[in-house]
């Protein structure tokens, strides 16, 4: 192998690398332009053009590089375009990036020892709480000057909109991380006849085999070439497993996943995977060493130095002291020593070991266990790994630490759906780690139903030092700038539990959440606390996610529907403006509310009411539910009335109130209001399916069936004179509240019936929904010259409120009884049984309880707020408004609510206080109706 | 999310479905004293235990049914036609 240095830091070809030399791209870092190769990451590339620090940290504002040189580095957070917090040294280099250095006040460069000096003795742990708590009257001044040390990139208000996306996936067997015991329990499900999806969180499957040496090579070579012979197999790179749930519900996120929706690059994309079984090969993440001066800008582990150079050829430095325990660390050293590195050797095996290191942007020397001082601008180590067990401790497991082999193993406690591979059951070598993976992914299939299970061939425990701290104090957390130091001051003033010391401290919780640290954090604790068996600390628990999912990922694209009446495309041309109701996007007006009203009372008006809630009710026991569901008496309905109805729920509370008319014997038509469709629906079928199974009812929701206009007004029945046929409309012989099947506007199938919602002579509509826009138009080129106008929502809910009609959940609420909502004269307690009789039955003989009255400001011209509160002296709230609007038709503000029932006879005035504080008095009037108390014009 | 077997579906993730909660039997409204029926209406014994509850497959085929689950597990043992239509069924003698 060659090892010539070519231009800057970049080495000639090596074996594994993944750039191509072919392809260079220009990009700018820190307002430089700086060049790299197509499969760079962005900090490879830099360090190739010899750069050392990407960020300052957290709190110390001290200069950091690359540590581990993975998506988990702390130190290698930049800022893209308006993209913030970006993990450089995992991300792509791209033609063209513009990329900036994130938390970096004052600047990149300032001087390192400046900056420790004026921060470090004032951040130990608590300082915040400590310090800033009091006074408080300071406490905005406080906030810009640490407003400074915030953490985090950039979000521009003018950024690009990202697009986002959602899968589901349905496999027999997830594998969680693409090593060689991944891909080898990949490999083994799907030739069980399972099918899989293998996700990796690199770019490129093959784990530690992709920066290892030729034997590695050419196993990864083998394995790869396994994996895509299976069709049954899908690999997804660039993506992490983030959480484990029940049953095997597994997050995936796709990073840049390389597909497009409506033209636009999707940025990330959350896959829901249900897995009949989750291989967790995961692997191992090697863990930092603590001393001091370990987060210097050289200093780097053993991974990070076999990344750079094997898989980005890229020289990390010219002298190094490689701290090693372990046969990766002696890899490491070959490595740096085959492409012209000078290497000093520390071997912790034989209880050689380093003290602190020294410098300022980069480390310059290393102080050794027995004083001696090397000289280096690299400080390697390799002291050990953490078991990567989020997944596990996320299916219920609680690994154990074993120091022998010095780190966390699983325990048996895994659901049976889990399966553990690799290098987290013990160490082996590539063929040994394959078979336990081919096992483990055979298992796997088998617990999903393909095959049989095989037994794994049990991995070794290898003997490795307990290397966690050395005599010196250093950084635990890089995220979070958490020294051994805070946490031994953390157990002094008594947080004595690892759960305690990490929200105390924050160790473990910044954005690498413990994947390098938390092995550290144990053992600082438990040397901490004298003890030597870390089991005795525990450790924290790992939950979702895995890795950060972006907020878009998570909103993704919205499955929610959407509905539109027929007559939607005859609203928008008539400028109506949009109210989203529920699901619904009704006309709220078309203009002007007022001069609507006015329309309905003096001549006519159509409102579109689709989505009111239509249920076709079918059998000869459909009383026996109307009686049920319903408060008042059902049983004798003749064919061709209709009856207004009110259902309380179990509890008594008002649940929903409506129209049903019967058509024929056995044929009856329910109305619910416009949001209780739904509910109305469910209700009915738990009563019939779960207590009356016997009961002969057949129930249909034709909610979106029949499109449905109110047309309300004096000549509303000169209008339909003109369009309806089959139908006598005098009225004698179709009078209010009754149904008739109809004709109209050359549409049979309709039905309509005479109600008064809005207190004048009106006829509900429904027409077979294909038909609706037709007969609305129709409808409105027959009344031309009768003065025919829309009418909206709003003038609807003004209308009723003038007719003192309440609505369910607007003027009552989910502490409204019955009788409470003045509807005394149709609960009939007489009957049998109904839904929240017994409620009923004891609420009739109290009288403690707030009533629904209506209310008139005695200063007409005052419209309290919806909500204000009904008040006697400071402190006492006695009732408050419900609903309050000025009346067109009066001239008036009118209102409902709910007053005490001492404040309930008419004539009493009552205080109301307005939301900004002012007082005015309320006359509560005779019943509920404002306008029209006897109905005689609904009647005509 | 757990998944929900239902008996007429089979396995469907649980958002599909409403959770009505523990299945009781209702009081007989005629002689339900107000601690009875408000203990039907409110009290949940919350048993870490086997639990038969209703669910509802509102995404799905509407039918209401009853669900045997262990709520330290969620695992499901079986689930089955509600206790009424059982009782309906086994009352027909068919």
């Amino acid at each position: 192998m060659s090892t010539a240095v070519t231009t800057g830091r970049r080495l000639a070809p090596q074996a594994g690398e993944v750039i191509d030399r072919r392809a260079p791209l220009s990009f700018r870092w820190d307002g430089k332009t700086y060049t790299g190769f197509v499969g760079d990451t962005i900090v490879s590339a830099l360090v190739a053009s010899g750069v050392d620090v990407f960020s300052r940290s957290f709190k110390y504002k001290r200069p950091r590089g690359v540590l581990s040189a993975t998506f988990h580095d702390p130190g290698c957070t930049v800022q893209v375009g308006d993209e913030p917090n970006v993990r450089a040294a995992h991300r792509r280099l791209a033609a063209g990036m513009e990329v900036s250095p994130e938390n970096v006040w004052p600047s990149l460069k300032f001087d390192v020892g400046a900056a420790n000096q004026l921060l470090g003795r004032f951040l130990s742990s608590g300082f915040y709480y400590k310090t800033f708590i009091k006074p408080q009257r300071l406490w905005p001044a406080y906030q810009q000057i640490l407003g400074r040390f915030a953490a985090g990139g950039v979000t521009a208000a003018d950024a690009e909109h990202g697009y986002f996306d959602k899968r589901y996936i349905h496999v027999d067997v997830c594998v969680a991380g693409g090593g060689p015991a991944g891909m080898a329990a990949a490999v083994a499900a799907a030739e069980s006849g399972a099918s899989v999806l293998l996700v990796d969180e690199e770019y490129e499957l093959g784990g530690h085999l992709r920066y290892g040496g030729d034997a590695d090579l050419a196993a990864l070579a083998e394995l790869r070439a396994e994996v895509a012979v299976h069709e049954s197999i899908e690999v997804m790179t660039n993506a992490a497993v983030t959480g484990r749930y029940d049953m095997n519900w597994i997050a995936v996120v796709q990073r840049q996943p390389g597909i497009s929706v409506q033209g636009h690059a999707i940025h990330e994309r959350l896959c829901k995977v249900r897995a009949g079984s989750l291989v967790v090969a995961a692997g191992l993440i090697e863990r930092p060493y603590v001393f001091a001066g370990n987060d210097l800008p050289g200093v780097m582990l053993s991974t990070a130095v076999r990344r750079l150079v094997n898989l980005h050829a890229v020289r990390p430095g010219d002298n190094a002291v490689v701290f090693t325990a372990n046969a990766d660390g002696d890899a490491c050293a070959q490595d740096l020593r085959r492409i012209g590195v000078g290497v000093t050797v520390v071997d912790a095996r034989t209880d050689a070991n380093i003290r602190r290191a020294e410098g300022g942007k980069r480390v310059k020397t290393v102080e050794l266990a027995d004083g001696r001082r090397v000289d280096c601008d690299l400080l390697v180590t390799a002291v050990g790994w953490t078991a990567a067990t989020p997944l596990l401790n996320m299916a219920g497991d609680r690994p154990q630490y074993d120091a022998t082999a010095a780190r966390f193993f699983p325990t048996d406690r895994l659901a049976a759906n889990v399966v553990v591979a690799g290098a987290l059951a013990g160490d082996g070598s590539t063929s040994e780690l394959v078979a336990h993976g081919a096992a483990a992914g055979a298992t796997a299939a088998a617990r999903a139903g393909h095959g049989s299970e095989v037994p794994a061939p049990a991995l070794a425990r290898v003997p490795h030092p307990e290397l966690y701290r050395s005599t010196t104090h250093g950084i635990v957390d890089f995220s979070e700038d958490v020294s051994s130091k805070d946490m031994f001051s953390a157990k002094k003033e008594g947080y004595d539990s690892i759960e305690l010391v990490k929200r105390y401290t924050t160790v473990t919780m910044g954005p690498s959440q413990g994947k390098l640290e938390s092995a550290n954090a144990v053992a600082i604790m438990a040397e901490a606390h004298g003890v030597s068996d870390f089991n005795e600390i525990g450790t924290t628990v790992w939950r979702p996610p895995y890795v950060p999912i972006t907020l878009g990922a998570l909103g993704g694209r919205g499955f929610e529907n959407t509905r539109f009446s027929p007559m939607q495309p005859w609203h928008e041309q008539h400028n109506a403006k949009p109210l989203v109701a529920g699901d619904w996007i009704r006309p709220e007006h078309y203009g002007d509310p007022a001069a609507e009203v006015a329309n309905v009372r003096r001549s006519v008006g159509i409102i579109d009411v689709t989505p009111l809630g239509k249920l076709d009710l079918r059998g000869p026991d459909v009383p026996k539910l109307l009686n049920l569901l319903y408060v008042n008496k059902w049983s004798r309905l003749p064919i061709g009335a209709v009856r207004y109805g009110v259902m309380c729920a179990e509890d008594g509370v008002v649940m929903d109130d409506g129209v049903t008319g019967r058509l024929g014997e056995n044929h009856y038509i329910m109305t619910t209001t416009s949001s209780g469709a739904a509910t109305v629906w469910e209700w009915t079928e738990n009563w019939l399916q779960t207590e009356h199974p016997d009961w002969q009812i057949h129930v249909t929701p034709v909610t979106t069936g029949y499109a449905s206009m109110n047309v309300a007004g004096p000549k509303s029945r000169e209008l339909l004179g003109r369009v309806v046929s089959g139908v006598d409309l005098a009225n004698d012989a179709f009078p209010y509240m009754h149904v008739r099947t109809a004709t109209v506007a050359d549409i049979a199938g309709c039905f309509m019936w005479r109600i008064g919602f809005t207190g004048e002579l009106s006829y509900e509509i429904h027409v077979p929904a294909a038909y609706g826009l037709h007969v609305w138009e129709a409808l409105f080129d027959a009344g031309f010259d009768l003065g025919v106008v829309p009418f909206g929502v709003e003038a609807q809910r003004i209308m009723r409120l003038e007719k003192g009609h309440f609505i369910v959940a607007q003027d009552t609420d989910g502490l409204t009884l019955g009788f409470g909502a003045d509807l005394g004269w149709c609960i009939k307690l007489d009957k049998d049984d109904f839904a929240g009789k017994p409620e009923l039955v004891w609420q009739s003989r109290r009288d403690d309880y707030q009533r629904l009255v209506g209310m008139q400001p005695v200063d007409p011209t005052i419209v309290p707020a919806e909500a204000s509160q009904i008040v006697e002296g400071t402190k006492k709230i006695v009732g408050r408004v419900t609903s309050s609007r000025m009346s067109p038709t009066l001239g008036r503000s009118i209102c409902l609510g709910f007053v005490e029932p001492r404040l309930a006879t008419p004539g009493t005035i009552v205080t109301c206080q307005l939301p900004d504080r002012r007082r005015v008095p309320l006359k509560v009037i005779e019943g509920l109706a404002h306008f029209d108390p006897d109905g005689a014009r609904m009647r005509i | 999310m757990i998944q929900v077997p239902c008996p007429w579906c089979g396995p469907r993730n649980s958002m599909e479905f409403r959770a009505v909660g523990e299945s009781k039997s209702r009081p007989d409204v005629s002689t339900t004293t107000p601690e009875q029926w408000r203990h039907y209406l409110y009290t949940k014994s919350n048993l870490a235990d086997w639990v038969t509850e209703t669910w509802y497959h509102r995404a799905g085929c509407r039918r209401y049914f009853a669900v045997e689950r262990h709520t330290v597990t969620n695992d499901i043992r079986e689930s089955r036609l509600p206790a009424a239509q059982l009782r309906r069924q086994s009352d027909s003698g068919s």
